[in-house]
């Protein structure tokens, strides 16, 4: 900023272009600061969560000898780790079995021993977890919310009840994710309905269908109740960004099938979606990315603090890996962050968790931007 | 160009010539509450071209997107009053088959708007959404279509590049193809020149004259000059109604209402 030209005290004649002095300039001045500010103090914030979590989490998932990936962290279970120090205050950091070894070894050697747990081993199954719910979210999701937001823009007339309707959604959008969590305990957890031979005796009610029942017993905590659940947490995000999507298509292209003697079906099959789509897909990978880092939701309807199988080593076998419930990555984060008593030891299974998952959720934005330029490319006008 | 000009022959040579006519029979038209079109009665022959004339906002188009029902988009938007008969059928008729309806009666838009496909997938896509799988079939009705619409000279090379890759006159004939190759009796052009420089133009109209030999042809036009070169009977709106319908060289050179002579003289200066 250059401050404004004086103009000459005597009574001269003032430069004809001189700026009239006043205080416009310095407000201008101090908004303008004030807004960056503003800006950087975001992009601040932003860089110190990143660099804290690289920093601490790189070595962990990293290692410096080949193939320099920490493979163990990624493909094992959690487990309880044990450090064990001998008299020469050499310390052990091992597995419950290695904890047995070493203590034959050391024999009358050692002094202490610590376990703390979840935090030894690897995060696999809150990886598989994660992205088994995350999977079948999507599906749920997309398949939902697309055909709503294709009712809404393509077949809905516009209407008190229609607003509404938009109303509502919109308004889904702003309610907590833990009453997302106690609504799919309610829903799928305790009450949705089950096709069995023996209905279970806390059952609402079930209804005979001659070769069996349908019950209303609920899914229990399993990877459907939860993926469930986080579909509708995005639900509305990806019910608006899917209607704006639509509603970009030219009105041109739906008139002109429909004058070439298309059906309504045929034209949005045909000519509204294939062009809405790279819109829809970016903007629901974005919100799917969130279902991935939603912990409360999962809390009651999926996840486990710990679970020593993975989803297809179930009694059900394969088939079983959606009526499991799982580890999930957000769950597992909060438990060894909040659950467990705090040490230099359980940091590794901290920042590792939070690195990989940060990782994970940059993956998929990558992918989004990545099928959004492929769908553009050939699907443009 | 005479090699294509035969070729349109043998698109509807198989089937007898019907002649549908459209008449348009006191009909009121109204967006909402907003009422656009007051008691317009016309009978537009078969195999002939009318032309819609009049200031913007006049209701012209409207008419003309009540002819093949594209208006059932638009929320609200009804005809009031009056009834629009296609071969003595109301089209507006409950158990009427729209999409039957709009295979009959074909439509050109203003903004030349191919799909950002192919330009064989755009010719075919009447047929597709039809039914119809044979392939050689459809191969054979994109190669009449396009010659109908005198592009296949200019496109047979390159059927399947982006039908955006045309230039606009190139584009808006691929949409009169597209549009004849459902076989329409009639076809509706809403300002189909809007768009397009003088060249290309002249090459639209020189087609729709063309085929004015198999369709009957609606047009709206602004262009005065237009309508005098291809239309056969001219229908002039103003505010709504229509203020005379006459054959073009009667409406242009002795206009038998003032608003059709101010109008007239007003815009050719």
């Amino acid at each position: 900023m250059h401050a404004p030209v004086d103009p000459s005290p005597g009574g001269a004649a003032p430069h004809p272009f001189a700026k009239p002095k006043t205080h416009r300039e310095t407000y201008e001045f101090l908004i303008r600061q004030v807004l960056r500010a503003g800006t950087y103090s975001v992009l601040l914030a932003v860089g110190l969560i990143f660099a804290h979590i690289i920093i601490k989490g790189v070595p962990v998932v990293f290692t410096t000898k080949a193939p320099f990936i920490n493979t163990n962290f990624l493909t094992k279970l959690p487990e309880t780790l044990h450090v064990i120090e001998d008299k020469q205050g050499k310390i052990y950091e091992t597995s419950p079995q290695g904890s047995d070894v070493i203590k034959k070894e050391l024999g009358g050697n050692m002094r202490s021993e610590k376990t703390i747990s979840y935090s030894g081993g690897g995060i696999l199954g809150p990886i598989v977890g994660t992205a088994l719910l995350v999977l079948v979210c999507m599906v749920v999701a997309l398949f939902l919310g697309i055909a709503s937001a294709i009712y809404l823009s393509e077949y809905a007339s516009h209407g008190k009840f229609i607003e509404g309707v938009r109303l509502a959604i919109l308004n889904l959008a702003g309610v907590p994710s833990v009453v997302f969590g106690l609504f799919g305990l309610g829903i799928f957890v305790l009450s949705a309905p089950v096709l069995t031979d023996t209905p279970h005796e806390r059952s609402l009610f079930s209804i005979p269908l001659g070769f069996t029942y349908m019950s209303f017993q609920g899914w229990d905590t399993c990877v459907l109740s939860g993926a469930f659940t986080l579909a509708f947490v995005i639900l509305p995000v990806i019910i608006t960004a899917s209607e704006e999507c639509l509603r970009a298509v030219p009105q041109g292209f739906r008139e002109t099938s429909l004058a070439l003697g298309a059906t309504r079906w045929q034209t949005i099959w045909r000519t509204v979606l294939p062009f809405a789509m790279p819109g829809i897909l970016t903007s629901s990978i974005l919100g799917i990315a969130r279902a991935a880092g939603e912990t409360a939701p999962i809390m009651f309807t999926a996840a486990l603090a710990f679970k020593d199988k993975l989803p297809w080593q179930g009694d059900s076998g394969f088939f079983g890996i959606f009526t499991q419930s799982v580890q999930a990555l957000p769950y597992h984060i909060y438990t060894i962050a909040a659950r467990i008593p705090q040490s230099e030891y359980s940091e590794r299974a901290q920042y590792g968790s939070v690195f990989v998952f940060l990782v994970l959720v940059l993956m998929f934005a990558i992918t989004s931007v990545l099928l959004r330029r492929k769908l553009r490319a050939k699907y443009q006008w | 160009m005479p090699a294509t000009l035969e070729k349109p022959a043998a698109i509807n040579g198989s089937k007898p010539p019907t002649h549908l006519t459209v008449k348009i029979d006191g009909v009121d038209f109204a967006y909402g509450a907003r009422q656009v079109l007051f008691d317009v009665t016309m009978d537009i022959a078969a195999r002939e071209i009318t032309a819609f004339i009049g200031p913007s906002g006049c209701g012209k188009s409207t008419l003309l997107r009540c002819i093949n029902r594209i208006n059932d988009l638009i929320e609200n938007a009804a005809i009031t009053k009056g009834r629009i008969t296609l071969g003595g059928v109301d089209i507006n008729h409950r158990d009427l088959d729209v999409i039957a309806l709009r295979r009959k009666v074909g439509m050109v838009f203003q903004k030349y708007n191919p799909f950002p496909r192919s330009i064989f997938e755009n010719v075919a896509y009447g047929l597709e959404v039809a039914g119809e799988k044979d392939k050689k079939r459809i191969t054979e009705v994109v190669e009449e279509s396009l010659r109908a619409a005198t592009l296949w000279d200019e496109v047979k090379d390159r059927l399947h590049e982006s039908a955006l890759g045309l230039s606009g006159g190139q584009q808006q004939r691929l949409c009169i193809a597209r549009t004849l190759s459902v076989k329409p009796e009639v076809v509706l052009m809403d300002e189909p020149c809007a768009a397009l420089d003088p060249i290309a133009t002249a090459r639209i109209e020189e087609l729709i004259v063309q085929l004015k030999k198999q369709y009957t042809i609606v047009i709206v036009t602004h262009n005065m000059e237009q309508a005098v070169r291809v239309s056969d009977r001219t229908a002039f709106f103003y505010l709504g109604k229509l203020m005379e319908f006459n054959d073009t060289m009667k409406l242009f050179t002795a206009p038998e209402k003032p608003e059709t002579e101010r109008y007239l003289s007003g815009r050719m200066g």
